[in-house]
């Protein structure tokens, strides 16, 4: 008979453990996934996690380690505020599109003066207000009309989905690209590029953002009150209240900071890898971010490492779909495994596993 | 702009179609909400069912075959979230987003080598006569087989929930676990069949998808509709006559959408394809802006963790 005894705190030697011990078994069962694909499971594995940064081709794809690893960072600090706090924004991926939107937009309508001084600063204002703005929506329906942030914030994915489309092949479109859809690309910009700040690192702007972000949130959580409030509402709401923390205000902070950065993330991406916006310019940093915020145990230094874990598994999955054949969707389903695997094992932090009979109370 | 177009007979029709994914979806979530679980992983049950389904279907020539597998499909994958939340005392909101990501993956990983293959079509009910009166034959008597069955579930479960002992043990694990647990019940079994039971509707309204609606496998193409029954089971108060009107309602506004496109009207095409989303986000605002009320109807229990110490 195994039951469980809830521990009177959290472990924190588990706590530290778990995403070890959940990234090791979903190599496992990834690897039978792989296995079952017809694929050798060993090889895939080192496809994926050893030769990206050990293997022959390790220069190039150092590089895009960092190009991935900052929106997913960047997205994930704000997502993992809001989530210590029980306030689920799980809608990222449509603020880090309508940031990409307005950041691009004020861009575009200094094409093509020159004053990069001028213009790349306010684009990434410009990127930071729209997902800031685009959070709101479901923040002030929470505080105003007390519904679900949840799927508010997630349906206005598909809302800025929508607005992404109507912008690529209307009013952002490049006037001079013969009709196809897709916006002027930002990297032939001067002013506007994001671009490698040293050559060959994948160091953009985007990333030097979610360093600054990773320290900011830490610095939040151990030393301000604002971080201290957000603790204390996630573990219970209850005492939060009675030391005079405001619900709403905590809402509205928590929404607005994840909403700024992932419109920021969007900003530099759009600006940087990307180049331009286009109708498939997402590829869904907003939701694997969810799971780097998890896998970092929604603290800034785990998401930092979390991050650059996920970022491994996009590069080492393209490097398989190239010399493997693995499909890109296994990739997908692999991500999703390592957050299935990252909860289950989390119970060992909470509680202890303890084998043989009850004893009588 | 041409609306003489649009007919409104076949308006209706279309729309009890266009509705029963979103249907079959929320009335297996207003089980699994009423047992006190909240599961997000809808979007991710019924993506799987709808490859579960179409691959059965195309594999085997029979849609019937396809929609059973689909509901297994759904069921097996809502067991993950069953084992995860129930005996590893996971958070419900994190697990169902994860179920959600993984089914949306494996989704993909599994469809494949389907994309641009045709089902085996499924034919609609005819009852000869019947079907052939005019509007009424129309509306009524010559659907798909699923749609009367959705229609049946929203019927048995409002049956399930009011009238049977079942139901009645269901609804207080979902208002009061502790209580429920001091009566002897128990509460995790209660929840897993709940819980397998939202996975296979939620499987079914997915094959509906890909078998029936659309008629084809494309990866992600459930697009937010089980998110949209989660927010309709919000909607419907947790009634299941409720979940009919919602989803009927929202079925309404994507097919008449879609004929507004068809029909060339002046409004931009981006805007008629978010208005669903716009109207669900509109409607939740309006139910939730009832505190009291709102607060009066969720079960008490629903999304708590469920720990029996000693």
């Amino acid at each position: 008979m195994i039951r469980l005894e809830k521990r009177a705190a959290p472990s924190r030697t588990w706590s530290y453990l778990t995403p070890l011990v959940a990234v090791i078994a979903t190599m496992i069962a990834g690897g039978l996934m792989f296995a079952a694909l017809g694929k050798d499971p060993v090889e895939a594995i080192r496809t994926i996690f050893w030769d990206p940064l050990f293997g022959e081709f390790a220069f190039y794809y150092r590089g895009q380690l960092l190009v991935k690893a900052g929106p997913l960072i960047l997205i994930a600090i704000g997502l993992a505020l809001g989530f210590r706090a029980g306030i689920w924004n799980i809608g990222a991926e449509g603020q880090y599109i309508m940031g990409a939107i307005c950041g691009a937009a004020v861009g575009l309508a200094f094409y093509p003066m020159e004053a990069r001084w001028l213009i790349f600063p306010l684009m990434i204002l410009g990127g930071a207000v729209g997902g800031f703005l685009w959070a709101m929506i479901p923040g002030i329906l929470k505080t105003r009309f007390n519904t679900n942030e949840i799927l508010v914030s997630l349906l206005l994915v598909y809302v800025a989905e929508q607005i992404l489309a109507s912008m690529s092949l209307g009013l952002l479109r490049n006037p001079e690209g013969a009709g196809f859809p897709g916006s002027r690309n930002l990297r032939q910009y001067e002013s506007a590029a994001n671009n490698e700040l040293i050559a060959g690192t994948g160091m953009h702007w985007g990333v030097v953002a979610a360093l600054i972000a990773v320290i900011f949130a830490y610095i939040l959580l151990s030393r301000h009150i604002m971080g201290f409030n957000i603790r204390l509402t996630g573990e219970s709401p209850r005492a939060a209240r009675f030391a005079g923390v405001n619900p709403n205000r905590l809402i509205l902070f928590c929404l607005g900071l994840s909403g700024a950065l992932a419109g920021l993330a969007g900003l530099f991406e759009v600006a940087g890898p990307a180049g331009q916006i286009s109708i498939d310019f997402n590829v869904g940093y907003g939701f694997t971010a969810i799971i780097v915020a998890f896998l970092g145990r929604l603290h800034p230094i785990g998401i930092l490492l979390a991050g650059l874990l996920m970022a491994l598994t996009y590069i080492g999955g393209e490097a398989a779909q190239s010399s493997l054949g693995l499909p890109s969707a296994a990739i997908q389903a692999f991500q999703g495994m390592l957050l299935f695997f990252l909860l289950a094992f989390d119970v060992l932090t909470h509680f202890r596993v303890k084998f043989g009979r009850e004893a009588a109370a | 702009m041409d609306l003489s177009s649009i007919n409104p007979v076949l308006l209706v029709a279309s729309l009890m179609v266009a509705s029963t994914p979103i249907l079959l979806a929320a009335i297996g979530e207003l089980v699994v909400e009423k047992s006190g679980v909240l599961n997000l992983g809808v979007e991710g049950m019924m993506i799987v069912g709808a490859v579960c389904g179409f691959a059965t279907a195309v594999a085997t020539g029979s849609p019937a075959l396809g929609f059973v597998v689909a509901a297994i499909g759904g069921a097996v994958l809502s067991s993950l979230f069953g084992v995860l939340t129930q005996f590893l005392l996971s958070n419900q909101v994190a697990t169902g987003l994860a179920l959600t990501l993984f089914g949306l993956g494996i989704s993909a990983l599994m469809g494949q080598g389907y994309v641009g293959v045709r089902p085996p079509s499924s034919p609609r009910l005819d009852l000869g006569p019947l079907s052939d009166l005019p509007v009424v034959g129309r509306i009524l008597f010559s659907h798909h087989p699923m749609v009367y069955l959705s229609l049946a579930l929203v019927a048995g479960v409002w049956w399930f929930l009011r009238s049977t002992r079942g139901g009645l043990v269901l609804r207080a694990v979902g208002e009061s676990h502790d209580a429920a647990h001091a009566l002897g019940y128990s509460v995790v079994t209660v929840r897993f069949a709940a819980i397998l039971f939202g996975g296979a509707c939620a499987g079914l309204g997915g094959a509906f998808l890909s078998l029936v609606i659309v008629p084809q496998w494309t990866e992600g193409m459930t697009a937010g509709q089980g998110w949209i029954a989660l927010a309709i089971v919000v909607f419907a108060s947790w009634r299941p006559w409720r979940v009919l009107i919602g989803a009927y309602l929202f079925g309404g506004v994507t097919v008449l959408q879609l004929n507004l496109q068809a029909a060339g009207v002046a409004i931009p095409v981006e805007l008629l394809s978010m208005s669903p989303y716009l109207i669900t986000i509109a409607v939740l605002v309006i139910i939730s802006s009832d505190r009291s009320r709102a607060a009066l109807n969720a079960p008490a229990s629903l999304g708590r963790v469920f720990h029996a110490s000693k």
